[in-house]
């Protein structure tokens, strides 16, 4: 599998913080990364410098070098919008906007200037079947999302970052704050995407990490202490420290 | 482990049943002062709501019944729709001053909303956090400035420079009014809105940003409609703030009983004709009467406005 996205040598500061220490890796393209490691192993800060929004986070300091199909995305020239378009985000806690699911999923679309009512439509009809919410909404799409379940509300923040066409989706927990079945579904869900879509995501959940990704990275004290596929990493790894992990030790 | 010697184990489950069941036995002062106090704490509690419930009928009473008081000589027609103030004439069409009121408000309003909103934005979402710690307070501080004080700053800077600007002999008038009132409410809805603006989770700002919107789009598109309803719930404050505002209106507006033929023209408001003539006439006159009946046509819009705000909070609570 041809590589992405390449991280080299990577270090991130907030403030005196040394949030990244010399991380270097390679995300394979249309496959699922899992990033594991205890809290406040840097597994989500890592995650969050692929769409740059880190910048937002006053004190913030990288050194090093991201490169996303060969451009740097912390050079000058990149337009940081465009590269959050391309790069899509879930997050811990589902956020759909205080609106109706319908304006949800055409928020990004329209952002972009897409104006055509029966273009929306397409869209947010597309997004919503992608990520397997249509047959559920599709009668009252003038609803607020906020009457939505837990689960349904995180499916549909995964539609609205699909409806504006990302290449590369980033899921930050996406399943922590879901229960059993609403995670099976995201997880069967991104089985799915994994063929359209570069998945990376962060988990707390091992047991996650080796059901859905390919390759899995493993996280201590803001290092990368070893990355590979998922199998060989679950079965044979070659740190003892991750071995520790793993096999529940600590964290 | 445990060192306890059984009957008193056994004991232990009847006693506690038997303090519960009460009405006698060891628990029964406690429960019966229990009883006293709730019943006099609930007694009072009613006694202060209804007590402030009787102030309001009494006032609203009050007025009305001095107000009504002007239909004996004065037509429901003449007071509403003529233009034509002549007490010492007989003539008592109240229209100057309805029209003066909503007119100054709604001109206060299309000025100080916006400027309001920008001001709110900046705080909440632009400045860096040195400078909010310094200008939330004093906008909290120009809130508590008696009115009278922006009256004076009305009547020595604004209304000069207004009369330079315009090259008119009197400035007096609605602007000059309005832009005194903008300037006193402005703290209020400008730091209500702000409240509300701080109060949209970070969450919905990340959602915006992480699909690739700017400052600006994530701030028109997603965040003020977010605040809605609390920006809403400040407009109807400083709206109330400026219906009922006197003194500083009296200074600048002209204090003339005629309708207003441009924006410099001196004119009156209800609140300033009330307080200009209430001192001069005699108390059991027609004229007496109807200044009643202003005040309490002021009464009933400034409660409109409150109740408004009561239905926009409860329509906010639902939303979110």
């Amino acid at each position: 599998m041809q590589a992405l996205i390449q991280i080299e040598k990577l270090n991130l500061f907030y403030g005196a913080f040394h949030a990244l220490k010399n991380v270097s890796l390679e995300i394979p393209q249309r496959a699922i990364t899992a990033f594991i490691g205890p809290s406040g192993c840097g597994k989500s800060t890592l995650l969050r410098t692929l769409n740059r929004m880190n910048d937002m986070i006053q004190g913030t300091r990288i050194e090093g070098k991201i490169e996303i199909g060969g451009t740097d995305i912390y050079s000058g020239d990149v337009h940081v919008e465009t590269l959050r378009k391309k790069v899509g985000m879930v997050f811990q806690q589902p956020n759909p906007f205080p609106k109706s699911i319908y304006d949800n999923v055409a928020y990004g679309p329209r952002l972009h200037g897409i104006r055509g009512k029966k273009q929306l439509d397409e869209i947010v009809e597309n997004s919503l079947k992608a990520a397997a919410l249509w047959d559920e909404v599709k009668d009252h799409l003038k609803r607020s999302a906020l009457s939505l379940s837990g689960g349904q509300q995180q499916r549909l923040c995964i539609a609205r970052a699909l409806a504006v066409e990302p290449d590369i989706l980033l899921m930050d927990e996406a399943t922590s704050a879901l229960d059993p079945i609403s995670t099976l579904k995201i997880e069967e869900l991104a089985q799915e995407l994994k063929d359209k879509y570069t998945i990376v995501m962060v988990t707390h959940n091992m047991h996650q990490a080796a059901r859905v990704s390919h390759q899995t990275v493993f996280f201590l004290n803001g290092e990368v202490v070893e990355y590979s596929d998922t199998e060989k990493l679950f079965s044979d790894p070659s740190d003892q420290r991750t071995e520790d992990y793993i096999s529940g030790r600590f964290g | 482990m445990l060192d306890l010697n059984a009957s008193a184990q056994a004991a232990a489950p009847a006693e506690l049943g038997q303090s519960i069941r009460g009405g006698s036995g060891p628990a029964f002062d406690r429960k019966a002062r229990l009883r006293w106090s709730n019943s006099i704490f609930r007694v009072a509690c009613i006694a202060s709501a209804v007590f402030v419930c009787l102030v309001l009928l009494c006032i609203l009473f009050l007025m009305f019944r001095t107000g009504v008081l002007t239909f004996q000589n004065v037509s429901f027609r003449e007071f509403f729709f003529s233009a034509d103030w002549d007490p010492e004439n007989d003539r008592y069409g109240a229209l100057i001053f309805i029209f003066g009121t909503v007119a100054l408000t709604l001109l206060t309003l299309v000025i100080s909303v916006p400027f309001s909103v920008v001001i709110a934005v900046f705080l909440a979402e632009v400045t860096p956090s040195w400078l909010r710690n310094i200008l939330r307070p004093v906008l909290d501080l120009l809130v508590g400035i008696p009115s009278v004080v922006y009256g004076f700053l009305g009547l020595t800077v604004l209304i000069p420079l207004l009369r330079d600007l315009t090259g008119n002999e009197l400035a007096d008038g609605l602007l000059a009014a309005a832009i005194v009132l903008t300037i006193m409410v402005l703290p209020t809805i400008s730091r209500i809105s702000d409240d509300a603006i701080s109060a949209v989770p970070k969450k919905y700002r990340d959602a915006s940003y992480a699909l690739g919107s700017n400052r600006f789009q994530t701030i028109v598109r997603v965040v003020l409609p977010a605040a809605r309803s609390g920006i809403l719930y400040a407009v109807i404050l400083g709206m109330a703030r400026a219906i009922g505002e006197t003194m500083a209106v009296v200074m600048v507006i002209g204090n003339t009983a005629q309708m207003p033929s441009s924006l410099f023209t001196p004119t009156a408001v209800l609140t300033s004709n009330i307080v200009m003539q209430i001192s001069s006439v005699e108390f059991d006159s027609t004229w007496n009467y109807a200044l009643y009946l202003m005040g309490f046509l002021l009464l009933v819009i400034s409660l409109l406005m409150i109740v408004a705000v009561r239905f926009l909070q409860k329509r906010g609570a639902r939303e979110s």
